[in-house]
């Protein structure tokens, strides 16, 4: 069973489909890029596939977890992060670490045990005390990634991860995606930056609610005969 | 002044297209002074009364029958001395006392006019009044019974007095009350919150960055809520009018300038607030706590400023409700004009330059 | 005449943060100037000294000749503001919106209408809709409009592309191009990169410091070290073989390739090719590529670390 399956998976807000029977699958480990502009619908879908969002019509399962019936449990399998909320400011690293720990449920072992293993991997030991809010934007980031996976989740939404951070920064910030896509877990990724499109497995690009094309970034530019994923994005979304 | 014509009604827009900020504005006043009516109105059902009869002839007799009669009033006890009023009154169990003076009867048909006095507790000035007209009802139906058996026009003179009950005083107080904090609420609150949602969006940066003098910008933020004050003070009068049978004893101009003087005292502490907060939920929380607890607790609204201790009472000179309340009872209930009120509307005029200059003082023109 | 915007040696701090030290640097007339760095570099300060909105601890600067502390308000007449994160009345419609911006300018839509017309017409069909209605791109073009409604001198444009989507920044920055043309000069930041090739010269800011001012062919010239483009089938097993590499300087991910520059130059690469031969990468390739502003902007981020 692949982590995320949907069949014509379809949302409508009063007479305005959001999104329009989307049909795709996800694989074990993969990196999935969800692109598409403004208001075409990603968000939407997303949320739908978080369990937030109850759809019109049309099958999904996530983690297993079919996502009509089983919400609590597609929840309780998959981690999430936006760019607007990651972290309580007000809260000490250490703090925001062991809160969402208590959330999923961790031991306080486990969560000891999370916890220093984390702080080592992101190399923060020393601002294990420190707020959230004295550290810069990317270490946030970084941060809010590592907690969003603390529950070894099978599948992680990252919902624009990366926006307005440094460059150097937002490599590292793949590394940590790369990493932990290496150890089986499955990464749905939006983004705005093109280039980051590249880095995915495999990429799909919505357009007014419908996927309108889905493959592997090589493929997609072959395709349609561009040189880069912003070639292959603008002829999509302009070709309407 | 185009510009000003224009910023007003942008905010009249604002308003008008949200809900939550009408609900607030117009619902909130309705609901709270229905809801106060309600739970001080009683139906007047049984009320008890204390009967001092100093007379008992057949008359007077007759008299305290008939007023037991209808089932609006129930005797709770016979009082033996005019002394024993008060105490009756004090120990919260009686409505009304009615007093028959001696030889009741005998005045009525020989001096052609009989006295009844009638007391009632206007700690509860709505119960109060009603309780009266239904006695003064009752006694005139009684007369005329009487006056069935001869031709000559023989009259019972009724003479109502009030009682106050001084552990109860603060209650007479509740209408003006409720209507001094729904208007500092609603004009300080709603004034705070719609400058300090400028300033979340970041339009207030693009209005500081236009040729728009600083000034301009608040009084076109505040001029539509002065209006919209006015408006909610007049509806709260009409409500305390018909729904409680407030009166208004005195000069209804002056109380009407009165009003528009306190909305510009709220409003201005509304932009004062504004000045040092810069998120709507801050605003927000500074009108609840810095101005509803305070007023609530310390204008008189609740507890009688007389029985706080020293430094509360001077305290209380600071709530600018507390001079209203005075203003809105001096008018209402007891008439005064401006010669008795004049030291009270002084000391809002000087609180609302206070607030007005302390917030140009405030206002930045830049973020910092 | 000075020219439209002169920075000179501006400093600012908010408590023990240097948000801004030794900024200096001057646009020119009918100038597109960006100003590139991450979120936190202090774009928006800067920004808000320039509007005069904030006072800097130290240093002047001036718009169209103005002091910028003695001259604030001959200053806000003649420039139009974009803040970060804008976002117009979000219950005011889109005609309202630009007609009370146009007022409070002392200006009237029709006044100016040739300057916005090209980008108005784009958002007229929608002119009854409230702005919180508007997909972002949309609201970026309204927010454009009412900053240009009363034909300002300078323009100041604070992240107008942050969170619209690319074919909408295309459009924007293509705005910008014919804006720039009619002889407005435009002071323009944003975090992404790829952005700065569409302006003539570029500052690159990062913790409250400029790194570089130049136009970014210029930029791009100065990249001195040799610098090649490798990938192979697994690229995360790459990445971290490459890095493991004693020669390896820097190593990052870039589009579908790693970019990849070597302490030694071009001298050990037959090493690296010795080292790789091993771990046997499929579909590996390696070519010598030339740098992007991206690169560029990496290399001075880490040598002014």
């Amino acid at each position: 069973m692949q982590p995320i399956v949907t069949n014509a998976l379809t949302k409508k807000f009063g007479d305005f489909t959001a999104t329009n029977a989307i049909t795709f699958e996800v694989k074990q480990g993969e990196i999935f890029g969800f692109l598409g502009a403004n208001g075409a619908g990603k968000t939407t879908a997303m949320r739908m596939l978080c369990g937030l969002l109850r759809p019109t019509s049309g099958e999904a399962r996530v983690a297993g977890y079919d996502v009509y019936t089983q919400a609590d449990k597609v929840k309780r399998n998959i981690g999430y992060m936006s760019q607007r909320f990651s972290l309580y400011e007000d809260l000490k690293v250490k703090e925001n670490i062991r809160f969402y720990g208590g959330i999923y449920g961790l031991g306080n072992e486990a969560i000891r045990e999370k916890t220093r293993q984390l702080l080592q991997k992101l190399e923060m030991e020393a601002e294990a005390d420190l707020l959230v809010s004295a550290l810069p934007l990317g270490w946030k980031q970084k941060l809010a990634f590592s907690v969003a996976i603390l529950h070894d989740p099978s599948i992680v939404f990252l919902d624009e991860p990366t926006g307005g951070v440094d460059p150097i920064t937002r490599r590292q910030f793949w590394d940590l995606i790369y990493e932990a896509a290496s150890r089986g877990v499955t990464v749905f990724v939006t983004t705005h930056y093109m280039d980051e499109a590249e880095y995915c497995d495999r990429v799909s690009i919505m357009v007014d609610g419908r996927i309108q094309a889905l493959d592997t970034p090589r493929q997609l530019k072959a395709q349609f005969g561009a040189d880069s994923m912003d070639d292959v994005f603008l002829k999509l979304a302009r070709g309407k | 002044m185009r510009q000003f014509f224009v910023f007003a009604r942008k905010e009249f827009y604002h308003i008008f297209r949200d809900k939550r900020t009408l609900l607030i504005l117009f619902g909130m006043p309705v609901v709270q002074i229905i809801l106060f009516g309600f739970a001080i109105t009683n139906e007047i059902k049984n009320a008890d009364i204390a009967v001092l009869d100093q007379s008992r002839d057949y008359y007077s007799t007759r008299l305290v029958q008939k007023l037991t009669a209808g089932g609006y009033f129930r005797i709770d006890r016979r009082l033996q001395s005019h002394r024993t009023i008060e105490d009756a009154f004090r120990e919260g169990r009686i409505k009304m006392a009615v007093v028959i003076p001696p030889e009741f009867g005998q005045s009525f048909f020989h001096l052609k006019k009989a006295q009844v006095q009638l007391l009632a507790d206007a700690g509860d000035p709505n119960t109060a009044t009603t309780l009266i007209n239904y006695a003064s009802s009752i006694i005139g139906n009684y007369q005329q019974e009487l006056n069935g058996q001869t031709q000559l026009p023989l009259t019972i003179d009724t003479t109502v007095t009030m009682q106050y009950n001084a552990a109860l005083k603060s209650v007479f107080l509740f209408v003006p009350g409720v209507m001094t904090l729904i208007l500092l609420l609603v004009s300080a609150m709603m004034t705070s919150i719609t400058i300090a949602r400028e300033k979340e969006l970041g339009t207030m940066e693009i209005l500081l960055v236009s040729p728009l003098p600083p000034p301009l910008i608040v009084l076109g933020k505040v001029v539509p809520y002065i209006v919209l004050s006015f408006i909610n003070a007049l509806m709260i009068l009409a409500l305390g009018v018909f729904l409680f049978g407030m009166p208004i004893r005195g000069s209804m101009v002056l109380l009407l300038m009165e009003c528009v003087l306190f909305v510009l005292t709220s409003l201005s502490l509304g932009i004062l607030i504004s000045t040092v907060t810069d998120k709507q939920q801050t605003a927000m929380m500074a009108s609840m706590m810095g101005l509803l607890m305070p007023t609530t607790l310390l204008s008189g609204f609740i507890f009688p400023i007389e029985s706080m201790p020293l430094p509360l009472q001077w305290l209380s000179n600071l709530m600018p409700a507390k001079w209203f309340i005075i203003i809105l009872k001096d008018i209402m209930l007891k008439g005064a004009g401006l010669e008795v009120i004049w030291l009270q509307t002084l000391v809002l005029c000087g609180m609302t330059l206070l607030f007005v200059a302390m917030s140009i003082r405030n206002f930045k023109t830049r973020l910092s | 005449m000075p020219a439209p915007i002169i920075v000179q040696d501006i400093h600012k701090k908010f408590g023990t943060v240097q948000a801004l030290q030794n900024i200096s640097f001057t646009v020119n007339e009918g100038e597109l100037f960006g100003l590139i760095g991450p979120d936190g570099a202090g774009k928006s300060t800067l920004f808000r000294i320039l509007t005069t909105l904030l006072l800097a601890d130290k240093g002047q600067a001036s718009v169209t000749g103005l002091d910028v502390v003695k001259d604030y308000k001959a200053i806000r007449r003649v420039v139009g503001y974009m803040p970060g994160r804008f976002s117009l009345y979000q219950d005011l419609t889109v005609a309202e919106n630009l007609h009370f911006f146009a007022t409070i300018f002392n200006t009237t839509v029709e006044a100016n209408y040739e300057l916005i017309e090209e980008i108005y017409v784009q958002i007229e069909p929608f002119k009854k809709r409230p702005a919180g209605k508007l997909s972002g791109g949309m609201k970026q073009k309204l927010a454009l409009c009412c900053a240009l409604v009363h034909k300002p001198a300078v323009l100041f444009l604070d992240e107008p592309t942050t969170g619209v989507d690319p074919v909408s920044r295309k459009e924007f920055w293509e705005m910008l191009q014919r804006l720039r043309k009619k002889g407005i000069a435009i002071l323009v930041s944003t975090p992404y990169m790829d952005e700065a090739m569409l302006c003539d010269r570029v500052a690159l800011i990062q913790n409250g410091e400029l790194l570089n001012i130049n136009p970014p062919q210029a930029i791009i010239r100065q990249f001195s070290k040799p610098l090649w483009a490798v990938r192979a089938k697994e690229m995360y097993r790459l990445i971290q073989d490459l890095r493991a590499f004693e020669d390896t300087d820097s190593c990052y991910a870039f589009g579908e390739h790693l970019h990849l520059t070597l302490k030694h130059g071009r001298e050990r690469v037959d090493q690296l090719q010795a080292y790789l031969q091993p771990k046997q990468h499929e579909q590996f390739s390696m070519e010598p590529i030339e740098a992007g502003i991206e690169d560029c902007f990496m290399e001075l981020m880490k040598s002014h670390r």
